[in-house]
């Protein structure tokens, strides 16, 4: 058996998951059934400064997208940080942290950008024995308005300003939560990282609207007749986090800082894509929303078992193994050619490939009379629609062209050294350089 | 008094009212709107969809189940309805196995095919339940239609040409409209006098005059209908059964299962229909297969099929026969009827074993008895009573691909005229062919 054990930042915990900041994590009742449940940690619910808690809404929280038989794809909230009083969730952080020594538990912070606020917090937090704290720069709702969440976080300077006071008056691991509500990613990396940051989690929730209910013509989830924009989280957000994930493993300057990756973690399968892209470990969120605690223990026998079959002996083992292979398009090889392949065998005749092709692509597959679909190689572009609107996996394939045949679409012979748009005779830059 | 499944004779009462009632649910439950989504969901959108091909009445599937997807059953029920008026009995009576499920890509993938058939009584329900009629007449042309027959195809036909705006009168011999959908179709298919409401809903398009104990022959004859009308539309079914030629068909408790079947749809307690404790039902088809199957259900203690070629040449479908099986239906293949015995009444059946010789049957001299005290004859129906100045074809009157017979100004479709299966979704396409080829030639 792989051995799961994670250490990050100094940190061990037994496993790589743990719950990212949110009501699974917003008290010790839950934290206390999540160990036991097998989670590997905790970022507790974030807390805010001392004196009267905030208040949330009284109606729904929650908007939703769901995908075939209601399984749910996208959550989105309008919660705010927690709604407890600070002196309760540090007792109760201290009480769990001692009963729990082999588990993380993070303290995630949002209190106003003023440093005497910051300041007052944090010699509190560290009286928990809790093994590290999270800054929340992210919550796009509500905080906001009052200047903090991602307020901060879209603002690199004041990032950079935060993390210092923090690791001025705070001697664990500080890690910087990014917001994803911003348009490059790497900016609050580095601000992170300049202000002393010892590692990123990414990403907080994405601004969205779920839905408009056409009855009422208002978004939802509804309170009184408004809706405001939420938090967008769950499997639907998971593309979008891996990029930024991707974005700061390969960016020079950030480029082998601590990353602890958040956004829809599912099963085993998405936290071994994010370890692989550079992540040192995951936090959930919606996944225990949905499931229970209870989905923890397939993402660890999935992970390990993955592990074993590929001689992986730790986590540590493949770790960042596919940043290398992430690269700007300009680098891609054009002399890599494929053609797609339908399996005449496997085919179950529902035409999809036909009709995508035909109607909004390349008007490369044949259909006859009998229902036997081929592609036509003289037209396929090797766009991979047809792949991805097969309902059967493995069906279609992209079948590469060897180096001295000709690709009967270009008519050109397939090289075999690589060559990319940098060398282009098509690029203008190219053509300006000789 | 209860009496049993033991109980000997013909006997009304074998089970209780509630055992009854539980045994004649229907036998395709209909889809809560959960259940709807997710089966809906399972369709593939097919590119030039097998389905819709499969489908006698080319019904437009994967649009109609993805309206459904997008929770709009009415619009989809209206998807189903422009090309199969009676879509709603379709759902429930359709052989969806040897039609448009049979050919989903799912079923040829996995034998599993999307359920089309229910998927579309969910749609065809919703729509009638608000009970509103989808469809409005054209502007009237003051053409005037006699329609002869008020069965599916009969109904399909004064559908259409009403929708024209032609005006209809629709002449039927019995006094209730529907034909086999009210007197043939099993009872657990069409639950809750389905067949009654759907005509009831389709008639109010309006146009329509309906007159009942009119029957082609004696009533009516061709020639006036012709000389009155400007068109005329045969859709008499099969009036007709077949005979067994077997020594003791006269006697008690031997009858045509056509019958037994149409008392049954009529009674209106079914703990008072009589059935027997050994029933035998002769024959292959769909009405074999729901004599047996019915008299199971009234509590029959032992029922058995008896058909005279293989399993794979049985007019019932592979899903039928299951059914039956499940019902406790004993099946018996390559057997004929050598003689019926009784005194008075029907006590046996003796039952020759048969081999096929290049497509004949032919008795191996083997025989066995069988105890009956009830046996139906199911061996087809027959085309009766159709006016001498047809031309027929095969038994049935002759028509081109449109629905024209030999006789100008007239056509027919659905059992009674050549060409296509004895099923009611091709009663319904070939009365709506007809309809629009009379459309056609009346308008120019
Ligand atoms: C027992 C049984 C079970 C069946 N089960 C199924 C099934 O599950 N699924 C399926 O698809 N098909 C089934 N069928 C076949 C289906 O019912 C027929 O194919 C369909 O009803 C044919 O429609 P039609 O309009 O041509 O004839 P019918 O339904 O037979 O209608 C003919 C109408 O014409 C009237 N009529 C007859 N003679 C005259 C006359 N001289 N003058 C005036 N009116 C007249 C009759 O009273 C009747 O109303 C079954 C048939 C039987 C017998
Ligand atoms: C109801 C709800 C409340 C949340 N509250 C917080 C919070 O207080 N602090 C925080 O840093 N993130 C908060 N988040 C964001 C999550 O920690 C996490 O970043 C995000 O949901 C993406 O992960 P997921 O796709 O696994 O859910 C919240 C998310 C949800 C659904
Ligand atoms: S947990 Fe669900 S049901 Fe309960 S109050 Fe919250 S939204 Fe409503």
């Amino acid at each position: 058996m792989a051995d799961l054990t994670t250490e990050f930042l100094g940190i061990t915990s037994p496993n790589p998951f743990w719950l990212a900041s949110a009501p699974p994590t917003d008290k010790e009742y839950n934290v206390r059934r999540a160990f036991e449940a097998g989670w590997g940690g905790v970022v507790w619910k974030t807390l805010g400064a001392e004196g009267p808690p905030v208040v949330n809404v009284n109606g729904p929280r929650y908007g939703a997208v769901w995908g075939a038989d209601r399984r749910l794809l996208g959550l989105n909230n309008i919660e705010l940080i927690t709604d407890r009083p600070l002196e309760v969730n540090l007792e109760e952080i201290t009480r769990v942290k001692k009963d729990y020594p082999d588990r993380a538990i993070i303290v995630s912070l949002m209190v106003p950008c003023e440093e005497q606020a910051w300041k007052d917090i944090l010699p509190r937090v560290e009286a928990t024995g809790a093994d590290g704290i999270e800054l929340n720069f992210g919550c796009p709702h509500g905080m906001a308005e009052r200047g903090m969440g991602s307020a901060v976080g879209q603002v690199p300077d004041y990032i950079q300003m935060v993390t210092e006071w923090c690791k001025k008056y705070y001697s664990k691991p500080v890690i910087v939560k990014l917001t994803p509500n911003i348009t490059d990613i790497r900016f609050p990396a580095r601000a992170a990282k300049a202000g002393g940051a010892d590692a990123v989690s990414l990403i907080n929730t994405i601004n969205s609207i779920t839905s408009v209910n056409l009855d009422s013509m208002a978004p939802e989830p509804t309170i009184g007749g408004k809706g405001t924009h939420g938090g967008y989280c769950g499997p639907a957000v998971k593309p979008i986090a891996m990029n930024m994930v991707a974005e700061i493993a390969r960016c020079p300057q950030t480029h082998g800082m601590p990353i602890s990756a958040i956004g829809g973690v599912t099963t085993w399968r998405d936290a071994a894509e994010f370890i692989a892209l550079g992540a040192g470990n995951v936090q959930v969120c919606t996944a225990a929303m949905t499931y229970g605690f209870k989905v923890v223990e397939e993402m660890i026998s999935g992970l390990s078992a993955w592990m074993d079959e590929k001689g992986h002996a730790s986590i540590q083992d493949f770790m960042g193994s596919a940043v290398p292979n992430v690269t700007d398009w300009q680098y891609l090889d054009l002399n890599y050619v494929t053609k797609a392949r339908i399996s005449e065998a496997d085919c179950i005749q529902c035409g999809r490939c036909y009709a995508a092709c035909e109607d909004t692509s390349h008007q490369a597959i044949a259909m006859s009379a009998d229902r036997v679909f081929t592609v036509k190689d003289e037209d396929c572009v090797a766009c991979n629609l047809c792949v991805n609107v097969c309902p059967v996996e493995g069906c279609i394939t992209m079948e590469e062209i060897p180096a001295g045949e000709t690709d009967l679409r270009t008519g050109e012979v397939v090289s075999d050294t690589h060559g990319d748009w940098t060398t282009h005779p098509n690029n203008p830059s190219v053509q300006a350089a000789e | 008094m209860a009496h049993s499944h033991q109980a000997s004779g013909v006997q009304s009462a074998r089970l209780s009212a509630s055992e009854i009632a539980e045994n004649f649910t229907d036998l395709h439950p209909a889809y809560k709107t959960h259940e709807a989504v997710v089966a809906a969901d399972r369709c593939y959108f097919c590119h030039d969809a097998p389905c819709m091909t499969a489908c006698p009445t080319s019904i437009d599937i994967p649009q109609f189940i993805r309206e459904i997807q997008g929770g709009h059953p009415e619009s989809a029920a209206r998807t189903i309805l422009e090309q199969n008026i009676l879509g709603g009995m379709c759902a429930r009576v359709c052989p969806t196995e040897t039609l448009c499920e049979e050919v989903c890509v799912r079923e040829v993938a996995e034998g599993k095919p999307v359920e089309i058939g229910r998927l579309q009584r969910y749609a065809t329900d919703a729509l009638m339940a608000r009970g509103v009629h989808p469809f409005e007449r054209a502007a009237s042309t003051g053409k005037r239609i006699a329609v002869v027959g008020a069965g599916p195809a009969g109904l399909s036909a004064a559908h259409r040409l009403a929708m024209l705006g032609h005006d209809i009168v629709l002449y039927e011999r019995r006094a209730k409209s529907g034909g086999l959908n009210e007197f043939g179709i099993a009872a657990y298919k069409s639950t809750q006098d389905f067949a009654a409401q759907e005509v009831q809903w389709l008639l109010e398009i309006g146009g329509i005059t309906v007159e009942y104990g009119q029957s082609l022959g004696d009533q009516l004859s061709l020639d006036a209908l012709n000389a009155t009308f400007d068109a005329v539309f045969l859709s008499i079914g099969l009036g007709g059964v077949n005979a067994l030629n077997t020594s003791g068909e006269d006697l008690d408790g031997v009858r045509d299962a056509v019958e037994f079947i149409a008392e049954l749809r009529q009674a209106s307690d079914l703990t008072a229909l009589p059935v027997g404790r050994d029933v035998v039902v002769i024959g292959g088809g769909m009405t074999a297969i729901d004599a047996a199957i019915q008299s199971k259900l009234l509590g029959a203690e032992n029922v058995t099929i008896a058909y005279r070629r293989g399993r794979d040449a049985m007019g019932a479908s592979r899903f039928e026969q299951d059914l039956a099986a499940s019902k406790g239906v004993k099946l018996m293949f390559n057997v004929m009827p050598m003689s019926i015995t009784g005194t008075g009444a029907v006590q046996q059946i003796e039952l020759e074993y048969t081999q096929i010789d290049e497509g004949r049957v032919t008795g191996t001299g083997e025989t066995v008895q069988v105890n009956a005290d009830q046996v139906f004859k199911a061996i087809g129906q027959t085309l009766t009573g159709q006016p001498q100045a047809l031309a027929l074809e095969r038994r049935k009157i002759k028509v081109d691909d449109n629905g024209k017979t030999s006789v100008m100004g007239v056509w027919a479709g659905g059992d009674c005229a050549s060409g296509g299966d004895d099923l009611t979704v091709t009663a319904v396409a070939e009365g709506r062919d007809a309809a629009m080829d009379i459309h056609t030639s009346l308008m120019g």
